[in-house]
């Protein structure tokens, strides 16, 4: 199913960062992700009787971090509510959450989307505890609940309906979560669902400017899904919007396996919330000297950096963005240009060896990647002995394995192990030479104007030096002697 | 002499500490006074013997090893049962917690621990703490020890008993909406309601959050000064407690009335009020004025709203409170097929009709469409009733009122009529929607013999100055000194 060009999607979503926070955020509960089922738990985090909760102080200060880099203006007095419902995962059966007054209110995220910079408008962010976790089917008729996530603290970072396509949605997505990971503030893995989103779709005829039916959609745990999702119901949408059929207002469910959304809950069915201000926790005080703080300590952002690197490195946009995403590919980046690497080799060293080891490996599941294929310090190396003809292409990418995991210096590598190409022009006459004995017929043809066969000439030379040729000496020695 | 049980804490303490008398004895004289009595008093709901007298065997231990015990060293105490007691079964008076026995101590209780007191046991009261007569606990009404077919005051019925039947020499209770007050008064004890954010909130089962707060019953306002600058002071644990420093208060009792200026709300002397408790208030007033404080009418002219906007914010605040006795984790779970079925059969089964009327009542207030007229109304309202004291209170040190139109009315008399028995905390709960601190203080009887209250109301953190006040009232009075005909 694809959209109908008279039809115009209308695209809000929300968010939910898992924070990297120690603790929990209404308790001294370890947040860490994957204990054996509830063994980071405590009375507070259970719901226990008469137990009260205490603000983890570091869960504020990553909800302005997150504020700033977004330009959230940061309240200065928010406030916890109470969201009431009853679940076997939800021990209070409420979940702390904010309502009327949350901590940042109206920012805005810049993103590329071919080529251009779109400007998506943040609605809020504001802090709330995740819930336990149902398990089901894994003894007998009873589900069991695990509250290790219990407490574990949430930003919900909600956007404007600002997005009409869903490559502008996947953008914000990426974006948003490129921004978080700058913070280190989350993970944004959503295979683990530490960074979840649910999306808020509507269609409407284009050209017109009142807001169609709007479905939210839940349940996607990939970056693939949600836009999969955002697309089929556009479509869904789009047919219905056609034909004339009315839509309902209601939650859907993605189901990845049938690529399909299908209905959780009308509107009538949806929840009463009965949200009312949080009696046991005061309201909230952010005083500017803080916000203040936290600003001076926000690290230059995906967005300033990658235009830097057009601007003063010569990248284009496109290699700007990709070496971008991830701060620890963009430090990487740097500390090559520091130890003496020219910009664009670096950028496509990175891009074409470094990354594809990354991924292939899945180095990059890692908030921050510390176990690098190679260090900056090495790989920088690797392209000045390129650029200097000390070694040849292939000659550095062979020797990237073999630096893994060591401190070696490459040019130590190179001397000792006899790597260095052969630029004598002497030795590479008498190679030259003997393969043009040895394939009269691709000489032939090359010297009746197949100029391309000059490849192959010298793909024999190289392989006849092992590798070490100069290839472009080669080239040169051997046009002189076909001449 | 006294039988040990008679003592007060204060002198109880001080025996302890001089090795007059040990821990063990008197724990002993308590849990002797409990068998005794308890079957026309019925204030206990757990009796914690064997953990009580090994409590006292170590304050014993401690004393004979020179060491401090603290102020309320190795004196039995009772301790209400909605507040959580680590090893001992915490029900707040409800079958939903029957088999509930918390892993953790409520602040106060450590905080009693650690001060020396040696617990005796959990005292009955309303199901979570919503009631004035302890008739909605759902275990058994305790009775008034000054007659057997009279409440006690609810909701801490058991604490006013147990302290007014010298089964312990003090005890604990909270106070939502004049819950420590009424049964105080009516028992003949001193209770105390201290500011909200004096006392730590951590481990006592919440009824309503913005409302409650514990404090203590018992003998006289020494004792209780004594009480209170045990728990009080702020918890780490509760975000709602107040970081001011406790003041001494035991040693701020002194110093009497005299320049101090006492304001009497004229709306609190209301229609239907029983002369004899009108008359000793007035009484009591007099005899202050006579002790030096100046008596000044004030105006606290929203307290007719009081009540109404109770109902909606404690009920409100409880309907959150009381979604976590789901039967998922703890408490009474009844069989079920599906989840639904286990929510409903659970929590039909597992509280009392006064308690699902508050669940139906604050849900309601919150509901979507409602919010509005009921509970951001109510808060409103709220507001102009904190003004009112504000108002009276920056003219006058403290207030003085009654703290019931009544004495204790007869079990059953208003069961079947709610709002009848709503009524019964009209002088007390617009103390607690103001947040201020309020002392009952024994000031008279009725013709039958029935135990009359004063309160005198402080301002914010002013606990001293009604202590001081009760202080020099008792210091004039023989009242807190008659004993129940047990």
């Amino acid at each position: 199913m694809s959209a109908h060009p008279d039809i115009e999607a209308v695209i809000g979503l929300e968010v939910h960062a898992e924070l990297l926070t120690r603790a929990k955020i209404f308790c001294g509960c370890s947040a860490a992700f994957g204990g054996p089922p509830n063994t980071n738990v405590c009375p507070v985090c259970l719901g226990m009787p008469g137990v009260l909760p205490v603000l983890n102080r570091r869960v504020v200060e990553f909800a302005i971090r997150a504020g700033l880099a977004t330009h959230c203006d940061i309240a200065e007095r928010s406030r916890f509510a109470r969201k009431n419902y009853f679940y076997p995962d939800l021990p209070k059966g409420y979940q702390i959450s904010m309502y009327e007054l949350p901590i940042c209110i109206g920012g805005y995220l810049e993103v590329l989307v071919d080529g251009e910079t779109r400007r998506i408008g943040l609605t809020r962010i504001h802090m709330e505890e995740d819930t336990g976790k149902n398990i089901h089917d894994a003894h007998g008729d009873a589900s069991l609940v695990d509250f290790n996530r219990s407490g574990v603290p949430l930003l919900e970072i909600v956007s404007e309906p600002d997005m009409r396509t869903v490559e502008e949605a996947g953008a914000y997505l990426r974006t948003l979560r490129s921004i978080i990971q700058y913070l280190e503030i989350c993970d944004g893995n959503m295979e683990e669902g530490s960074f979840r989103c649910d999306a808020n779709v509507s269609v409407r005829p284009r050209g017109t400017a009142a807001l169609g039916t709007k479905v939210e959609v839940k349940n996607m745990n990939s970056f693939r899904a949600v836009e999969k999702a955002i697309a089929f119901e556009i479509a869904r949408q789009g047919e219905a919007l056609r034909t004339g059929e009315k839509l309902r207002q209601e939650t859907r469910l993605w189901d990845a396996d049938r690529e399909e959304t299908r209905p959780m809950r009308s509107k009538e069915q949806a929840h009463d919330y009965r949200y009312f201000p949080e009696p046991d926790l005061l309201p909230l005080v952010v005083p500017r000297a803080w916000v203040d703080e936290v600003r001076r300590g926000l690290p230059e952002l995906p967005a300033r950096r990658r235009d830097r690197y057009v601007r003063a490195h010569g990248l284009s946009p496109y290699d700007a963005d990709v070496l971008t995403q991830r701060k620890d590919v963009a430090d990487y980046f740097e500390a090559m240009l520091a130890d003496g690497a020219p910009a664009k080799e670096a950028a496509n060293w990175i891009m074409t060896e470094l990354l594809r080891i990354v991924r292939e490996e899945k180095l990059d599941d890692a908030l921050v990647i510390r176990d690098w294929p190679l260090s900056a310090a090495q790989l920088a190396k690797l392209v000045r002995l390129v650029q200097e003809g000390t070694i040849n292409r292939n000659t550095a990418k062979g020797l990237i394995p073999r630096l893994r995991g060591t401190a070696t210096d490459p040019a130590e590598l190179v001397q000792a192990e006899g790597l260095g190409q052969v630029s004598d022009v002497g030795a590479l006459e008498a190679a030259v030479a003997d393969v043009i004995a040895r394939h009269p017929a691709q000489v032939a043809e090359f010297r009746s104007g197949k100029d391309r066969v000059i490849g192959f000439l010298v793909g024999q030379v190289m392989k006849a030096t092992k590798g070490k040729g100069n290839p472009q000496l080669v080239q040169e020695v051997l046009r002189k002697a076909l001449g | 002499m006294a039988a040990l049980h008679e003592l007060s804490l204060c002198e109880a303490a001080a025996r302890v500490r001089r090795r007059d008398v040990s821990s063990v004895e008197l724990t002993r004289a308590a849990l002797a006074r409990i068998e005794a009595v308890e079957p026309r008093v019925d204030a206990f709901l757990t009796v914690s013997r064997d953990e009580a007298l090994a409590a006292a065997a170590d304050v014993d231990r401690r004393v004979a090893a020179g060491e401090d015990v603290g102020a309320l060293a190795g004196v039995p105490v009772g301790v209400k049962d909605i507040i959580c007691t680590a090893g001992i079964r915490t029900t707040a008076g409800s079958k939903i917690l029957e088999r509930f026995v918390p892993s953790y101590d409520a602040t106060v209780t450590a905080r009693l621990k650690r001060a020396g007191a040696v617990v005796v046991g959990k005292l009955n009261c309303d199901e979570f703490a919503m009631g004035s007569s302890n008739e909605n606990s759902a275990y058994k009404p305790a009775r008034n020890p000054w007659s057997a077919d009279r409440v006690p005051g609810g909701s801490s019925g058991g604490s006013g008993a147990s302290v007014a039947a010298l089964e312990c020499h003090a005890a604990l209770g909270t106070d939502t909406g004049g819950s420590i007050r009424l049964p105080a008064a009516y028992c003949g004890v001193v209770g105390l309601k201290p500011t909200y954010g004096r006392v730590s909130r951590y481990g006592v089962v919440a009824y309503a959050s913005s409302l409650d707060q514990v404090g203590p019953l018992a003998r006289d306002v020494t004792d209780a000064a004594m009480v209170l600058e045990a728990i009080a002071g702020h918890d780490p644990r509760d975000s709602t407690s107040s970081p001011r420093p406790v003041p001494s208060y035991l040693t701020q009792l002194e110093g009497g009335v005299r320049g101090l200026r006492l304001g009497l709300p004229r709306e609190y002397f209301v229609e239907g009020m029983q002369p004899e408790v009108e008359a000793a208030v007035r009484e009591a007033v007099r005899l202050l004025e006579d002790l030096g404080a100046h008596v000044e009418p004030v105006s606290l002219p929203h307290t007719e709203h009081a009540i109404a906007t109770y109902y909606l914010i404690a009920t409100a605040e409880a309907s959150a409170n009381l979604a976590r006795y789901d039967g998922v984790r703890y408490g009474l779970r009844t069989p079920a097929k599906v989840l639904g079925e286990m929510y409903d059969t659970s929590r039909a089964a597992g509280f009392g009709a006064e308690v699902k009327r508050r669940i139906m009542l604050g849900t309601y207030a919150l509901s979507a469409g409602y919010y509005d007229a009921y509970y951001l109304k109510a808060q409103q309202v709220r507001t102009l009733i904190r003004r009112d004291f504000e108002q009276a209170l920056a003219r006058c040190d403290a207030l003085v009122t009654p703290v019931a139109p009544t004495t204790a009315f007869r079990l059953g008399e208003k069961t079947d009529d709610p709002l009848t028995m709503y009524l019964s905390d009209i002088l007390t709960i617009s103390v607690n929607l103001a947040g201020l601190p309020g002392l009952v203080v024994p000031c008279g009887v009725d013709k039958g013999g029935l135990p009359i209250g004063l309160q005198i109301v402080g301002r914010p953190f002013d606990e001293s100055t009604a202590l001081r006040i009760g202080a020099a009232y008792e210091g004039a009075t023989d009242w807190h000194r008659r004993r129940a005909p047990l």
